[in-house]
Order: C-alpha cells, then sequence, then structure tokens
C-alpha cells in the first residue's frame, strides 16, 4: 500500500504537470482494503480485476509498475498500446481482466472465468475477485453478476469500498439500506464488514473471505468502511465532501495507520518503513523514465483492425 | 426427409458439442425444456454439463460468456428474443466488443439472436437488431437465409475468434425446408447471387431474401423482367464487392431490410454503393425498409409495417421506370 501511495502521488504530479493525457484515478485511503486482497489472491491461479482505486491491489497481485506507468504515459510498449489508457489496463490472459468505465461489468465477466475454470476441471482452489464502489451497487449489473456467481455457486470475492462518495453523490442518494452488507443476504451469499482504515482487520477479514471461498464456501462479499482521500479523479478537488466526514473516524489515513500497526507490532520499524519509501520513490522514477522514454503509438503504423479474424 | 433452419441450428450446435469440448450453451430455458424455439431440444440430456439454463440477467450472460472466452471457451449464448438483447447491450458492444483491440486478446463468442418479426409477435418479440451491432467495431453480424447458411455460418461463426452476433430468423425456423442441412456453402464474408438476373439488383438479407425472389418472380411472370436478388449472408462484413459487381450487371439497385428505417445496413449499401460504384447507376440508388414506428401486433399491421413481396415489387417497378 506504501507503494501504490508513492506511485500515485508521482502520478499526481505528472497529471499536474500535465505530463499525463487523460485521467489520473487515486486509490488514496482505499490502499489497505485492496493491497489486502490483492496480497491474499495468487498470480498464474486466481482472477483478480481490479477497478479504478485498486493501484494497491494490482501490485500486491503481481503486476509491474511498468505496466501503470506504460499506460498512464502512452507508451507503445505498455498492455493497452496507446488504445486505452490509465486504470484500464490488464491482461486478460494473466488472470487480470481489462476493466471497462461502466460499473459492475466486471462482476459476471470474473464469474465467466471462474465457470470456464470449472467447466475445464481447473477451478480447484482458485478464487476470482473484483472490486467497486458504492456507486456501483445500484447498478443492474451488480446486481445480475452477483446473483448469477451465488445462483452458479462460484468461488467469487466481491469487495466493495463504501468510501462514502460516488463521484461526487452520496450514499444517502445511493441506496436505503443500512449497510450493504445486508444486500448479502438477500444474494444468498456471504457477507463480512471490515473498517477499511485498519489494515490489520482488513488483512483478517479479507483473508478469511478469501479463504472460504477458496474452500468451496460460495461467493463473499466484503464491505469496507473508508473515505475517499482525493475527489474522484485529480480533476476533482472533492469539495464537496465535508469536514466532519474527514475530521471522523474514517477520515483518518489507512497509510498512517498501518505504518503504527507495522511499528506496535514489531513487523517493521519506522527506520524500515522510511527505507521502503525511499526505495520504492526511486523504482518509481526509474519507472517512470523509462516510460517516458518510450516510443508513443504511431497513428501511420497502428493496425486500425478491430477483429482478430482476417477476412480473404 | 426435409430438413428446417430451426433444425440446422439445433445440428449444428449439436455438432459443436460433439466436436469441440471448448464450446457450451447457456440461455434461458435452452437446458431440458430446450429452448423457447426448441433450438436446443435435447441437447442438454445429450451433453450433460454443456447446456445451461440461465437466470433471466441477459447483462450477466453475456459478461459470463467474455469471461469464459478469455479462458479459451467457446461460448454459444441464446438470448431468447432478439430483442432482449438490449438488456445486455453494454457487455456487447463495450465489454465483447472492444476486447481484442484494447488487449490483444480475443474473446471468441457466439450470441444467438432469435430475430424479425412473427405475426402477433410485437413490439418487443420481433426486432431486428443487426444494424445496431454492425455500427460497433469488433463484432461480426451474420444473417442467415437458408437452411445450409444456417448450418454453416453457425459452425463457422464459432470458429471465429470474434464476437459474433447470430441473427437467426424467427420466421425462417419452421417454414423455411431444404432437401440436406448441407446445401451450397461459401466462407462468411461472401454474399451469394442467390438469383440470377439483369434488370435490377435487390440486395436482401435473413428473411427478406425469400420476399425479395417472390418479388423478383411476380416480376417476371408480369413483365419477363430478370431481377437478381443479392443476399449478404453477413452484414458485417460487407461483401461491397459482390454487391458492386452486381450492380455493374444491372445499373439499378434496392437494398431491402426488415429493421427500422433509420440508417442501418440498407443505407450502408445504398451509401457504398453510390460512393465507390455512382458510374455504375442508371438510377438512384432506392432502399425499402420496416416502417418508423416500433413493430404492431396485429397481424394486419404487422404485414403493412414489414417490406412485402407486393411492397419490393412497388419498388423495383419504380426502379425500373426511371
Amino acid at each position: 500500500m506504501l507503494r501504490a501511495r508513492v506511485l500515485e502521488n508521482k502520478l499526481s504530479s505528472l497529471y499536474k504537470a500535465g505530463k499525463i493525457v487523460g485521467g489520473v484515478y487515486l486509490g488514496r485511503g482505499q490502499e489497505a482494503v485492496s493491497a489486502c486482497l490483492g496480497a491474499a489472491l495468487i498470480r498464474g491461479k486466481d482472477v483478480f480485476a481490479p477497478l479504478i482505486r485498486d493501484q494497491a491491489g494490482r501490485d500486491a497481485f503481481g503486476e509491474s509498475m511498468l505496466d501503470c506507468t506504460r499506460t498512464y504515459l502512452g507508451s507503445s510498449l505498455g498492455p493497452m498500446r496507446g488504445r486505452d489508457g490509465n486504470i484500464h489496463r490488464g491482461r486478460p490472459t494473466e488472470g487480470m481482466p481489462a476493466m471497462i468505465s461502466h460499473l459492475g461489468a466486471q462482476v459476471s465477466v470474473v464469474t465467466g472465468m471462474l465457470f470456464a475454470k470449472r467447466q475445464k476441471g481447473e477451478l480447484a482452489g482458485v478464487v476470482g475477485a473484483t472490486c467497486l464502489g458504492d456507486g456501483a451497487t445500484s447498478t443492474g449489473a451488480f446486481h445480475e453478476g452477483l446473483n448469477l456467481a451465488a445462483m452458479e455457486g462460484l468461488p467469487l470475492v466481491l469487495v466493495v469500498a463504501n468510501n462514502q462518495f460516488a463521484y461526487s453523490t452520496p450514499t444517502s442518494r445511493q441506496f436505503a439500506c443500512r449497510d450493504l452488507v445486508e444486500k448479502a443476504r438477500g444474494y444468498g451469499v456471504a457477507g463480512h464488514v471490515v473498517d477499511g482504515t485498519d489494515l490489520l482487520a482488513c488483512a483478517s477479514v479479507i483473508g478469511t473471505a478469501v479463504k472460504r471461498a477458496r474452500e468451496g464456501g460460495g461467493p463473499q462479499l466484503i464491505v469496507a468502511h473508508l473515505l475517499r482521500l482525493s475527489g474522484h479523479g485529480e480533476h476533482d478537488d472533492g469539495s464537496y465532501v465535508p469536514d466532519t466526514l474527514k475530521a471522523g473516524h474514517y477520515g483518518r489515513d489507512c497509510l498512517d495507520v498501518a505504518k503504527e500497526q507495522l511499528v506496535e507490532t514489531g513487523a517493521a520499524t519506522a527506520e524500515e518503513i522510511q527505507a521502503w519509501q525511499e526505495e520504492t520513490a526511486e523504482e518509481v522514477q526509474r519507472a517512470v523514465a523509462q516510460a517516458q522514454q518510450e516510443p508513443t503509438p504511431d497513428p501511420f503504423t497502428e493496425d486500425w483492425r478491430a477483429l482478430s479474424t482476417r477476412f480473404a | 426427409m426435409s430438413v428446417t433452419y430451426i433444425d440446422a441450428i439445433r445440428e449444428a450446435q449439436a455438432k459443436l458439442l460433439r466436436e469441440d469440448p471448448r464450446v457450451f450453451l447457456y440461455g434461458q430455458d435452452i437446458a431440458t425444456f430446450g429452448g423457447a424455439f426448441k433450438a436446443t431440444k435435447g441437447l442438454a440430456e445429450e451433453f450433460p454439463g454443456r447446456v445451461y439454463d440461465a437466470p433471466i440477467s441477459e447483462d450477466a450472460m453475456i459478461g459470463l460468456a467474455v469471461g469464459a472466452a478469455i479462458e479459451g471457451m467457446r461460448p454459444i449464448i441464446e438470448m431468447q428474443f432478439a430483442d432482449f438483447s438490449s438488456v445486455a447491450f453494454n457487455q456487447l458492444v463495450n465489454q465483447a466488443a472492444t476486447h481484442f483491440y484494447r488487449t490483444g486478446v480475443p474473446v471468441p463468442l457466439t450470441v444467438r439472436l432469435p430475430s424479425g418479426g412473427t405475426p402477433g409477435s410485437g413490439p418487443f418479440h420481433s426486432q431486428s437488431m443487426e444494424s445496431i451491432y454492425a455500427h460497433y467495431p469488433g463484432l461480426i453480424v451474420l444473417t442467415p437465409a437458408t437452411v445450409s447458411d444456417a448450418y454453416h455460418m453457425l459452425l463457422d461463426g464459432v470458429a471465429l475468434d470474434d464476437p459474433v452476433i447470430y441473427c437467426e430468423h424467427k420466421f425462417l425456423y419452421r417454414w423455411l425446408k431444404a432437401k440436406s442441412i448441407n446445401g451450397d456453402y461459401l466462407p462468411i464474408g461472401q454474399a451469394r447471387i442467390a438469383r440470377p438476373g439483369k434488370h435490377a439488383t435487390v440486395v436482401a438479407y435473413s428473411a427478406m431474401v425469400h420476399e425479395a425472389i417472390r418479388a423478383a418472380e411476380r416480376l417476371h411472370e408480369e413483365g419477363s423482367w430478370e431481377i437478381e436478388v443479392v443476399d449478404l449472408r453477413s452484414v458485417k462484413p460487407l461483401d461491397i464487392d459482390t454487391v458492386l459487381a452486381s450492380v455493374a450487371r444491372t445499373g439499378r439497385l434496392l437494398a431491402v431490410g426488415e429493421a427500422f428505417p433509420w440508417g442501418g445496413v440498407t443505407a450502408e449499401v445504398v451509401a457504398r454503393v453510390a460512393a465507390e460504384g455512382f458510374h455504375l447507376l442508371d438510377a438512384p440508388p432506392m432502399r425499402l425498409n420496416a416502417r418508423d414506428t416500433p413493430v404492431p401486433y396485429h397481424p394486419k399491421l404487422w404485414a403493412a409495417h414489414r417490406p412485402t413481396p407486393e411492397s419490393i415489387a412497388v419498388a423495383i417497378r419504380q426502379l425500373l421506370s426511371f
């Protein structure tokens, strides 16, 4: 999560310097949730479909930092080759589908990947995970996808980061239930709630949910409560978020909490954390510099065909 | 023994299930019940674990197919009616259609759309969606008009690595019969001369091919007119070369489609011929489509809503009189 924060701070600077075309969407405040999910998954075996605030999860799942910088900076050597940008990147054949902007749409895609693994006899011990925000729970795609996964009994882990705002819309204009986890019962899936600002709680709750899905417990819906600590994108200052929320419990920075927890539990010293941060900053600099030096897509040599089929 | 259009669709799916372990079928009421039109009758029993009833979740059905295709499967999704695919529009045009261009990973899935009007079916069980899907880069749109094409184009479509929208016409299901499932064969992307002629070209696809041939027969009876009918077979890719070659012979073009009149396949055909073969035309190119209203329920209204042999013949006479 520290790595994601350092990288995203750099992306934000690049955006503000006009070095990035298109939007920049940060996961600030959601790193603990996302990282714990990515860390609980096994690259090369599981499926992970990140959404827009999952840099930490991508990193923990094993996505290379270059995939990120190349996509944001438009390198033609990145996985999207200038054809799509920012957080829409993925490597579908390596278990990381590339999201589309339409929220909830990845729920059924991950379900389909799990369904295929079952057809092929390769599902044992596998889970598929995807992330959503509170706003995405209002979509038909969320409903259809989760219901389908539940009906099929597939090991889907759905993490909803209730960051209290969908772009600028507060949850009071999004849903009427007391807590989004109440929806789990309606779909017949296991529900979990966690304080998304608490790294150790996230590691425990998300780890447990992933383990249950892996062991045949069916779909798991995890609702993490937190506050988005940035605008929707870096074009947005998030001025509509009331100060009372920022000053409240969920307004605390999960990264600060995590640092305290690591020091308190003896997992790391403050000096070690500082060293990690400096190492990461150097790694980020290298990944940015490399992507900036690489060729950008060329409209004259671009293959302007949307089909893989070559008709005679 | 004769074989119907829907038999051909069933047999193609049976062959695919038999020969390709990557294929599975997913759709509403298609397992034990055999589908609303019986296109999958008996397949669930014959191929256990390969034919699944879906919940009424068109969006998630296509999302599932995209995911399965990423994993190397060849899903065939049955929409109960083409009309209901509008619920899956996002997954079709934004997820499936963009996937190869964006990621370099093709998603070979086939969506069967029971399309077109039948008497009494009304606004929500009669639609022709081929123009909508053909508009989007990344989709292949097939519109078989014959029993043999229904069979071979489904086999060939599933073999393609790209998402395929297979528009099967409900009116042809049981009405259209052939002696054998193995008739003339052409690869996907090639149009067919359904009836040779020299005075005018009528371009049609799906059920309208048969209506165009009837109209051509009438004109032959009443005036020895020889009207050429071109069956597009697939509307995307569009075999404009065969159309232009026909117009070069006849000098006249009428494009007929059952879909709504604003834009669409017939407009594309006319635009392409006007742009690429203007010098071939002896008369302004014409289009004939359904009327610009929802598809009406009552058989009398429905029969006057879609192109018919009578209305096609009227249009051809106008074309010939120019």
